[in-house]
């Protein structure tokens, strides 16, 4: 096994070139000269020259690409054209607030969705069934936007349950840690014995992970539910279930083992995708994470920003997608990894 | 092993929600504040939340262009002359008073004294120096912390020669050229003053850690998410009446709303014009509007036929319904332009009658001038929202609607806004949309900027290539005139002659909205688009 993590290993350096070329491309070849973008309606001529020259424009593109990959190897994006400071260093401030936002939406979508999915499976074509089902539906093709301005509306302006947004009350004051907001309430409750910050940053970070758990938790209902319809039908749950081994033992243990495999599939690649399009989520709920940033890196033609910004996600992608199919030989042992 | 996981996830979930959902810790904060506010008394005490739409980039204002860094800098920065709230007027701050010598070439400050930085150095003659050369002087220590773009895009370096420490309380500036706009430059972000032994101190990374004079000092920057400042109590002026002030970022406009709804946050940006209705029928806020330091404009290409004919140009005026794009673009949040300066700043003249929209006199006019059939041209549109214009495309498509009334065919076209800036700036276009927004509150900043023929020079400011030697006498004299009355009447009648020949349809100037929560006092828009909290109280 270790073999193979070692040459799936080997395997994201060509596909990190990949991206990194790709992404260098996309952004070299869209129209418009990011200089004049930059300087808007007051450039002039000398202006424009310099800052071209500062961003290495006026360097013939093959010339520009060799440098570029050159420092990406060195994971050196460069500086952000807008703010000026180094972009990996910029990355690292924001990752953890999406990696904190993400983690508790996928915890919160695969606990969920796995246990609608199989009650939805257990108790099939019931009005149980049925409207777990509807629900899922609902949650796919609710847009998320919509759906946090409404969760801000009623649980923020209407009840006054929880913050409209941010990921701590601005007016306490506090030194990140870990910047996982959670752990560093943890911390400082252990240390201090103060546990406001906990109880901050979990009210903070509930709406926004319902929100951005949404539309997962219903693919993962869904998914579960059909893998676990078709694994119930096998011979050995029957003869399971004529060996006279209670229900519960026969679904959780024989059932919903076997029917594993193309749920973890899907978490891996929704948890992927959450990372990516927590856009929309840490926009309105002013969260400030990585998935914001780059949006905002994409509109002011931020190129280092973006392409820092694009690769690493992508990093993290291809890194997920290596520890499912990991994950795969554990929970299926005849599985063999080669 | 699988069912006691199962169990245990739902368990925690369920029981994170309920503790998050019991815990009510923000409002107990808001209770303590109000005893805090109450044993202040009158109108000192309270954290006021200001929600914008985007962190800044850095505190240095000389090193940068955006609004939202400019509204940290503001705040923990003083300069040498500041706007009067709510007015494009000028008048002392750190200096207290100056002479001007008789030649318009030597400026002498008489600088304030006893006045200290946040880090307790002391503001003299040395800082006044320091602040301005760093950006002026390449050979200055600090000059590579740039670069220093307001004071490229304002010119300084061909108005200032030198500037001169004459002694601890007493600055000279030795100018190139008489350039009466010179002393409005000095109140804008970039001619802050600057702590020295900070700026040397820190290096690059005081504009993280910006020390100023200012009513409020610099606390932290949380990157993306809030900036906290605390008044100043050793200030020169009366400390500031609000104990904190935090600028927090919420990107979605819609989200700001909802926070100040929440009574989260007590004064927001940018809303959005949906929301403003129902922000009027809320009786906790209370919208507080002015025309921006800003004009849409479709300029004319007085270069190229049939656009070198006033009377071509007078029609196109009479035939642009300006109250439906401002009905259909801006709603509440815009005015209908007829100067080519926004009407909060001073000079603007009110007594010219706009052309008003009519398409039949707009057709006489058009046979009058040799096309009773009209023409064909094109009308470029941008393609981003700027304040001036927040959707150039529907902009362009009434003002299209509008020429096909009086037999104009007119063609829209847009290019990404790069390459629409180079193409207009190079003259391509025959009718174009654009905009400006203004800097230091001089009417030379839009007249001179956009009018001049010194501005039609490629790439031009001045798009509508149009060249006018009455307007151009006009504001070169207005340039080089210190008496505020003489230069009053001069742009007004600069503004005669371009109503007069029309080189542009001027459309509109955009409303600036800042909703405030009721408890939020004095709270007072300055044209210049800074937001200055050193006058503002909170009511208990």
């Amino acid at each position: 096994m270790f073999r193979y993590i070692w040459r799936r290993l080997l395997l994201l350096i060509p596909t990190l070139i990949g991206v990194l070329t790709i992404v260098f491309f996309m952004v070299a070849l869209s129209p418009g000269d990011p200089a004049r973008v930059m300087l808007g309606e007051r450039a002039n001529a000398q202006q424009l020259e310099q800052l071209r020259q500062e961003l290495g424009l006026d360097r013939p593109l093959g010339e520009q690409y060799i440098r570029y990959l050159g420092r990406a190897v060195q994971l050196d994006f460069g500086e952000s054209i807008k703010t000026g400071r180094p972009v990996m260093e910029e990355i690292g401030e924001l990752f953890p607030a999406t990696v904190e936002l993400a983690l508790v939406a996928m915890f919160l979508a695969t606990g969920l969705g796995i246990l609608i999915g199989v009650i939805s499976a257990v108790k099939r074509n019931t009005w149980i069934d049925y409207s777990a089902m509807v629900g899922a539906l609902v949650g796919v093709s609710m847009p998320v936007f919509w759906l946090a301005l409404v969760f801000i509306m009623l649980f923020s302006v209407g009840l006054g349950w929880f913050p409209t947004g941010g990921r701590m009350n601005v007016r306490l004051w506090f030194e990140p840690i870990t910047r996982l907001y959670i752990l560093d309430g943890i911390i400082l409750w252990f240390r201090e014995g103060d546990a406001q910050y906990l109880i901050s940053a979990i009210r903070h970070i509930v709406l926004p992970a319902v929100a951005l758990a949404t539309i997962p938790l219903a693919i993962i209902a869904r998914t579960t539910r059909s893998s676990m319809l078709e694994t119930l039908r096998q011979d050995y749950v029957k003869t399971a279930r004529a060996a006279g081994i209670p229900e519960r033992r026969v679904i959780f243990r024989y059932a919903l083992k076997n029917a594993l495999l193309p749920i973890i599939t899907v978490v891996g690649i929704q948890f992927g995708l959450l990372l990516a399009g927590a856009i929309l989520t840490e926009t309105i709920f002013a969260w400030p994470g990585i998935g914001r940033w780059l949006y905002t890196a994409i509109a002011a033609r931020d190129y280092p920003a973006v392409q820092g910004g694009v690769v690493v996600v992508s990093t993290v992608f291809v890194l997920i997608n290596l520890v499912v199919d990991v994950l795969y030989s554990v929970v299926n042992p005849r599985i063999r990894l080669q | 092993m699988k069912r006691f996981l199962l169990t245990a996830m739902a368990l925690l979930m369920v029981g994170t929600l309920a503790f998050a959902g019991g815990a009510q810790e923000g409002s107990n904060e808001q209770g303590g504040q109000q005893a805090a506010s109450d044993q202040a008394g009158d109108q000192f005490g309270g954290t006021l939340v200001f929600a914008r739409s985007g962190d800044s980039v850095g505190l240095d204002p000389a090193r940068e262009t955006d609004g939202e860094s400019f509204y940290g800098s503001t705040q923990i920065f003083d300069n040498l002359v500041e706007f009067v709230p709510g007015t494009t007027e000028i008048r002392p701050a750190l200096a207290e008073s100056w002479d001007i010598a008789d030649d318009g070439l030597t400026f002498t400050f008489h600088l304030r004294e006893g006045v200290t930085f946040h880090d307790g150095t002391p503001f003299n003659a040395d800082a006044v120096v320091f602040s301005f050369m760093r950006q002026m002087d390449e050979n200055h220590p600090y000059y590579d912390l740039g670069p220093w773009k307001y004071w490229g895009y304002m010119g300084m370096s061909d108005i200032v020669d030198d500037i001169v420490a004459v002694d601890d309380y007493t600055v000279r500036f030795d100018l190139k050229k008489v350039e009466a706009p010179f002393l409005a430059n000095l109140a804008m972000d970039f001619a802050a003053i600057v702590s020295p032994t900070a700026v040397a101190e820190l290096g690059e990374d005081f504009k993280n850690q910006p020390v100023g004079t200012g009513p409020f000092r610099f606390v932290e920057w949380v990157k993306d998410d809030r900036i906290v400042l605390e008044r100043n109590e050793d200030y020169w002026r009366r400390p500031a009446y609000l104990d904190r002030l935090i600028l927090r970022v919420i990107p979605d406009a819609t989200a700001r709303f909802l926070a100040l709804q929440a009574g989260e946050v007590d004064v927001i940006d940018f809303p959005s014009p949906e929301d403003l209705e129902e922000m009027q029928s809320d009786p906790n806020i209370e919208l507080i509007q002015q025309p921006g330091l800003n004009v849409g404009y479709i300029a004319m290409n007085t270069e190229k036929e049939p656009f070198d004919n006033v009377l071509v140009r007078r029609a196109i005026n009479y035939a642009i319904n300006k109250q439906d794009i401002i009905d259909a673009v801006f709603g509440s949040a815009g005015t209908v332009a007829k100067n080519p300066i926004p009407p909060t700043m001073w000079s603007y003249n009110d007594d010219i009658e706009d052309y008003e929209y009519d398409p039949e006199r707009a057709r006489e006019l058009l046979a009058e001038a040799g096309f009773p059939d009209g023409f064909q041209t094109d009308l470029w549109a941008m393609p981003v929202s700027r304040p001036y214009f927040p959707d150039g495309r529907t902009v362009a498509e009434i003002a299209q609607a509008n020429l096909a009334e009086v037999g104009i065919e007119a063609e829209i076209v847009s290019y990404d806004w790069g390459t629409y800036l180079d193409r207009t700036d190079s003259g391509e276009h025959q009718m174009a949309l654009l905009g400006w927004t203004g800097d230091n509150g001089d009417p030379d900043n839009f007249l001179y900027v956009l009018l001049s023929s010194d501005a039609a020079q490629v790439p031009a400011g001045n798009i509508a290539f149009w060249r006018n030697d009455e307007f151009d006498a006009l504001i070169n004299e207005a340039k080089t005139t210190f008496d505020r009355d003489r230069r009053t009447e001069l742009y007004m009648q600069a503004q005669e002659v371009f109503h007069d020949q029309a080189p542009w349809v001027p459309v509109a100037h955009s409303v600036v909205t800042v909703p405030v929560n009721t408890r939020v006092q004095d709270f007072v828009i300055y044209p210049t688009g800074k937001r200055v909290f050193y006058d503002v109280w909170l009511q208990d």
